[in-house]
């Protein structure tokens, strides 16, 4: 048995990483949200002075990593591995802001779960002694994610009370091998989990499950309940989703209640002009780095669970009648 | 009065749709089709016609009105012409209305931006 | 492979989703559609009276008319506020032909930054596609069989 494969699909880091440094860049709507005020740089509207929303999102990623290299002492030559990811084909705006980044890069894929995917890979390498330092990055785009899944954006289009809004925002945080801030005690990575929802305008429900398993397996791996931890945040179940994931987690024992918040009823608050809540990967990146962390940081939280959750579909595979499915990953943060 | 009915009955169309989309879970594409494609039949059967010399507006708005604007050019070219006007026929009335979007959507690309 | 208790448990959860999410206030979305839809015609009908005292037949006012409302769908659109009335009124911004002007011009402003010919041009008719191909495909059948019955095919 792995020496530190806890379970089935837990690993406890033996030297946790810090996080060392984050940066959070969003849009004007989020800005406008309850959370406005934690967010490092608002930008001015969904164009922010580029030809295309697809550059507008390379720079935002990209201004969310210069913010966190100037918050870190670093250079960016001391970054050994720079690993991002996001919902545009391909990965392109990842792929892109990599040239500028110059260190080597790998990209990932996990929908809205890419933040805790990222964290929790770049939290391995440093465990496992392979990196002293590794840059972490996600972003998500309204405009860009609607014209590739869904629409074009002035389309009179009738959104149900489910749907989600995906967030225009990016965050990147730099984890390292030695710091001070926040550590990553371990990772529960999740499996695929598709109970046959097709519904695009209800991902909420369609991630609820894989959210369910990975907390249940994490809590089966590790030996733990609801009561160790001083927060679960989820990225982005949303309204629908939420209640779903509690109810699930519920049937098998264990009780949510007021620990468990999730990303994407928050960065919108309860404005119903978004329905259910924000989406995209930037939401949970954002909502974690730049509200939790600071809670973290000031001592409001010890121990919080941070698992985001993806919908792992593609605008074609719902356009030929396949279902939904999900996963999400989870990364315990501890306070220092 | 025919304004009343315009409303009236334009307004019940739409509702309709409204109802069905939120009671069958369809996609809009799907009552659009549905829409154009009973347009063109009731045209055919000499209904729509009817239909909007009472309800004017009410009836040929909606898309159901595209569609039996079709069928009607469609219709009367073929009477004119024979097979080639059902190839002829279909933008006879509606040519006008495409070429204008298209003319209309370039110009609205050229100088308008979505909005956010 | 699934076995019978993963396929209760899916349906199981499949139902759940559908009785416990928010569910469409129906009535009031009917009377929004209503409303929207109603008014577009009403503007529709002044612009068909308008027509009918310039135009000299019956069909030229129906082509006229039909132009006009998908002349003020892309003014709305292109200003940026005819998908707000579709948020608020669903199908009675969807359904009349000013709905299919804003598809093709919503269309044409989104995607003519992949450029004009392969982004606009390619992609113009993205989304009001199935009205154009059933429409005709209907009106044809329609037509044919008329022809066929009336016996003026050839």
């Amino acid at each position: 048995m792995a020496d530190k494969l806890l379970g089935k699909q837990t690993m406890r880091l033996k030297s946790p990483p810090v996080i060392t440094a984050r940066a959070t860049v969003v849009g004007h709507r989020e800005g406008e949200g309850p959370l406005g005020e934690y967010f490092d740089h608002i930008i001015p509207d969904d164009l922010w002075g580029e030809d295309t929303c697809e550059k507008a999102e390379r720079k935002m990623m990209e201004e969310a990593i210069t913010r966190t290299m100037e918050a870190s002492d670093l250079t960016p030559e001391q970054i050994d591995l720079f690993i991002a990811g996001d919902l545009l084909n391909q990965i392109v705006t990842s792929s892109f802001v990599a040239r500028q980044v110059g260190q080597a890069f790998l990209g990932i894929y996990g929908a809205c779960s890419s933040m805790t995917e990222g964290m929790a890979l770049g939290s391995m390498l440093i465990d496992g002694d392979y990196a002293d330092h590794v840059l972490v990055a996600t972003s998500s785009h309204y405009q860009t994610a609607e014209r590739q899944f869904r629409f074009p954006v002035e389309l009179n289009i009738q959104r149900s009370g489910r749907a989600q809004f995906t967030v225009t925002g990016s965050g990147a945080a730099i984890l390292s091998k030695q710091g001070k801030g926040p550590r990553i005690t371990e990772v529960t990575l999740g499996k695929v989990i598709d109970l046959g929802l097709r519904n695009p305008e209800d991902l909420g429900s369609a991630m609820a499950p894989a959210a369910a398993d990975t907390l249940l397996q994490h809590f089966n791996d590790t030996g733990r309940n609801v009561g160790y931890y001083d927060l679960i945040i989820t990225g982005d179940l949303a309204a629908v989703g939420a209640t779903m994931f509690a109810d699930l987690v519920k049937e098998a024992g264990h009780t949510l209640g007021n620990k468990h918040i999730d990303a994407g009823t928050m960065i919108y608050g309860a404005n119903p002009r978004f329905k259910a809540g924000g989406s995209g990967c930037g939401c949970s990146a954002v909502v974690f780095l730049g509200y939790i962390m600071k809670l973290l940081e000031q001592g409001r939280y010890r121990r919080v669970l941070f698992m985001a959750t993806g919908a792992l579909f593609s605008p074609l595979s719902y356009q030929q009648g396949e279902s939904i499915p999900g996963v999400a990953h989870a990364v315990v943060v501890e306070a220092q | 009065m025919t304004y009343l009915w315009a409303f009236l009955f334009g307004g019940l169309i739409c509702g309709l749709s409204q109802l069905a989309f939120d009671k069958f879970n369809l996609t809009t594409a799907h009552i659009l089709v549905t829409l154009v494609i009973s347009g063109a039949i009731l045209e055919g059967l000499g209904i729509y016609k009817g239909l909007v010399s009472f309800g004017g507006a009410g009836f040929l708005v909606p898309v159901s009105g595209f569609g039996s604007s079709i069928a009607r050019g469609i219709i009367s070219e073929s009477k004119r012409l024979g097979w080639e006007g059902l190839f002829t026929g279909a933008f006879e009335l509606t040519g006008l209305g495409v070429t204008a979007a298209v003319i209309f959507g370039t110009l609205a690309a050229i100088f308008s931006r979505p909005k956010d | 492979m699934m076995d019978k208790a993963q396929l209760d448990q899916m349906r199981q959860y499949q139902k759940k989703v559908q009785d416990k999410g928010p569910k469409p206030p129906m009535l009031i979305n009917f009377l929004k559609a209503y409303l929207i839809g109603g008014l577009i015609c009403l503007v529709g009908q002044g612009v068909f009276d308008f027509f009918a005292k310039i135009e000299g037949t019956q069909g030229e006012t129906v082509a006229t008319t039909l132009a006009g409302m998908i002349l003020l769908g892309a003014v709305a659109t292109a200003l940026g506020f005819y998908d707000d009335l579709g948020e608020f009124g669903g199908m009675g911004a969807a359904v009349p032909i000013t709905g299919f002007s804003n598809s093709v011009v919503s269309a044409a402003m989104e995607y003519r930054r992949e450029g004009f010919i392969l982004g606009l041009g390619g992609k113009i008719f993205s989304v009001a596609g199935p009205v154009l191909v059933f429409g005709i495909l209907a009106g044809f059948v329609v037509g044919l069989v008329k022809a066929l019955a009336g016996g003026y095919l050839f």
